[in-house]
């Protein structure tokens, strides 16, 4: 039998306590962790209850049902300012309607041909260029639409405003074009081969089997991914403070310059409206309407993704 | 001489001119080559299909069976980068040549896959498939096609109640069983099975033969299998294939009780494979 040696009973002892060193923080580390996390939720809460406790203050100042039917947005006023939401709904529903209606439809080409049609050398190409179009500013966005977009169609419908709905919709829809192409084509993609299959041993068309097969089968993300950017579409402030201008509408031209939700909050917030006034407190009563959207959008996604998944 | 593949666009659906000249047997295969890249995985076949009879192709995994049956309805050409020489013909007509349409092979030529894959939709549109892509609208006439396809599959019984449900409540035999009855509603004149129980329990693979069985007399049938009992209970012809050759094709009764090759020997007793 051999002795261990000094020199060596001193390494295993600092091998034992490298390993205790490890397993000390070891244990820390789902501490570590909770406490980031919990720092996410407490900043989650924190916004929604500084959003519902102004709300609530404006409220005091103003009558809910005048706020949410009322059809004149006037906050400026001196004489008799006025708060009806509407216009600034109608406002931001326009924005969304022209977003999806080109989107939508461009999207959805896109991210078939990208599933079913492109080689892969092509989808190498084209992907990444799609994938850009989500990285630009929307501030870029903004301008290319003021400055490009409204001076061509101009060029075909000669009543068009410098400021108006069309074209900042359009960019909309455009901004939001990487979102479903990208979202869609992940459900299309993931429809398993063996469906193709099944369809071309049958003898249909390529086209045939994209739209009777592939795409029924992929409807669940393509509604989600539908619906989320629609919520997006909502949410936009940029493009719409550039290009749709800031006069709350409460009618459905389509040429002039309107308000939406998010571009009266800009409006407000780069101001000067003081603290305490009732236009302090309606941008977060407007902010609040906002969030209420995009949330239940959010939702609905969410539950069309779980609940009309195609089993298979 | 031959029989043509005609699309009668009148009432777009697809129908074969018979020829009284043309004979059996329906497939003929002459001289067919394949590779996949470099892989040289089918040499120099020749082998026939006959008309209204079950033809069986047995062999060892990657023997080229499966790709030899999907050469037959042009499948294999999904996977990319296939090269193909020599003389396939269906009914008298060349399929390999550029002129043949594969929407209008396949919808005279049924396929069957491993796995049962039928389409995420109720039973009805699964079998109302076919005849739709083929341009039959008629409510009435469809409602006739799938009654009478899940007739002819040995359906009918188990999933009247339920055909606008879900094709995926059904069980793997029965969707492999849809999927023989969606084949059969584009009335094709033959049916390729790719090892078609190979994933299914042995009372669902019972009733899939007995299904085969009671087809046959409608529709030619070429079944790819790894299973020897299957091919001697079902086929009357079978092919053996060897590394992308045919080692032997004969009567099923003969290849199994006196082959003729030693290899077809060994295969058939179990000594390899």
């Amino acid at each position: 039998m051999s002795s261990i040696q000094p020199s060596e009973k001193a390494r295993t002892r600092d091998i034992i306590a490298a390993a205790k060193k490890k397993e000390r923080f070891g244990k820390l580390v789902p501490y570590l962790l909770l406490a980031v996390t919990s720092l996410t939720v407490l900043a989650t809460f924190g916004i929604v209850y500084t959003l519902l406790k102004e709300t609530f203050t404006f409220f005091t100042h103003i009558n809910i049902s005048d706020f949410v039917f009322g059809t004149e947005w006037a906050p400026f006023s001196n004489a008799d300012p006025s708060f009806g939401v509407l216009p600034l709904l109608i406002g931001t529903l326009k924005i969304a309607l022209i977003a999806i209606l080109i989107g939508v439809p461009a999207g959805l080409a896109c991210a078939i041909f990208l599933s079913e049609y492109a080689s892969p050398k092509v989808k190498k190409i084209v992907k990444p260029i799609i994938e850009l179009l989500a990285g630009i500013p929307t501030i870029v966005y903004g301008f290319f639409a003021l400055t490009f977009v409204t001076p061509l169609l101009q060029t075909i419908i000669p009543q068009l405003k410098l400021f108006n709905a069309l074209s900042a919709g359009i960019v909309v829809g455009i901004m939001i074009l990487p979102m479903i192409v990208s979202l869609s084509e992940d459900a299309l993609s993931s429809v398993p081969a063996s469906f193709r299959d099944g369809s071309y041993a049958l003898g249909s068309t390529k086209f045939e089997t994209a739209i009777r097969v592939v795409v029924p089968a992929a409807t669940s993300g393509i509604a989600a991914s539908i619906i989320l950017a629609t919520s997006r579409a909502i949410g936009e402030t940029m493009i719409v403070s550039l290009a749709a201008g800031s006069t709350p509408a409460f009618n459905l031209d389509l040429t002039g310059s309107i308000q939406t939700m998010t571009s009266y909050i800009v409006q407000v917030a780069t101001g000067d409206a003081g603290y305490g006034t009732t236009i302090y407190y309606s941008i977060y009563a407007v902010g609040f309407m906002l969030f209420l959207f995009t949330f239940l959008m959010n939702r609905a996604a969410l539950y069309i993704k779980t609940k009309f998944r195609e089993e298979y | 001489m031959t029989t043509t593949l005609v699309r009668n666009d009148k009432e777009t659906q697809f129908r074969v001119m018979k020829n009284e000249n043309w004979q059996k047997p329906v497939y003929e295969t002459n001289g067919l080559n394949l590779w996949y890249g470099t892989a040289h995985a089918l040499k120099n076949i020749d082998l026939s299909i006959n008309e209204k009879e079950v033809t069986a192709i047995i062999g060892p995994s990657g023997c080229g069976k499966s790709t030899y049956l999907k050469t037959l309805n042009r499948m294999v050409e999904t996977v990319g980068g296939v090269t193909i020489s020599g003389n396939v013909t269906f009914m008298g007509n060349n399929i390999l040549g550029k002129s043949m349409p594969v929407e209008l092979l396949r919808s005279k030529v049924g396929m069957v896959f491993q796995k049962p894959n039928p389409f995420p939709k109720s039973i009805y549109e699964n079998v109302a498939f076919g005849p739709k892509i083929h341009g039959v609208r008629n409510k009435a006439i469809l409602d006739i096609i799938v009654e009478d396809s899940l007739r002819k599959a040995a359906l009918w019984d188990e999933v009247k109640d339920r055909l606008h449900k879900s094709a995926y409540g059904l069980s793997g035999g029965q969707q492999q069983r849809l999927c023989i009855a969606r084949c059969l509603a584009v009335d094709p004149e033959v049916i390729l099975m790719d090892e078609p129980t190979s994933a299914l329990d042995p009372v669902s693979t019972h009733k899939v033969e007995e299904l085969i069985r009671s087809i046959k007399n409608d529709v030619t049938i070429a079944i790819v299998t790894h299973n020897m009992q299957q091919a001697s209970r079902i086929s009357d012809r079978t092919a053996f294939f060897l590394n992308g050759e045919i080692v032997e094709c004969d009567r099923t009764s003969t290849l199994f009780s006196t082959p003729t090759d030693e290899r077809t020997d060994d295969y058939i007793n179990g000594r390899f494979g």
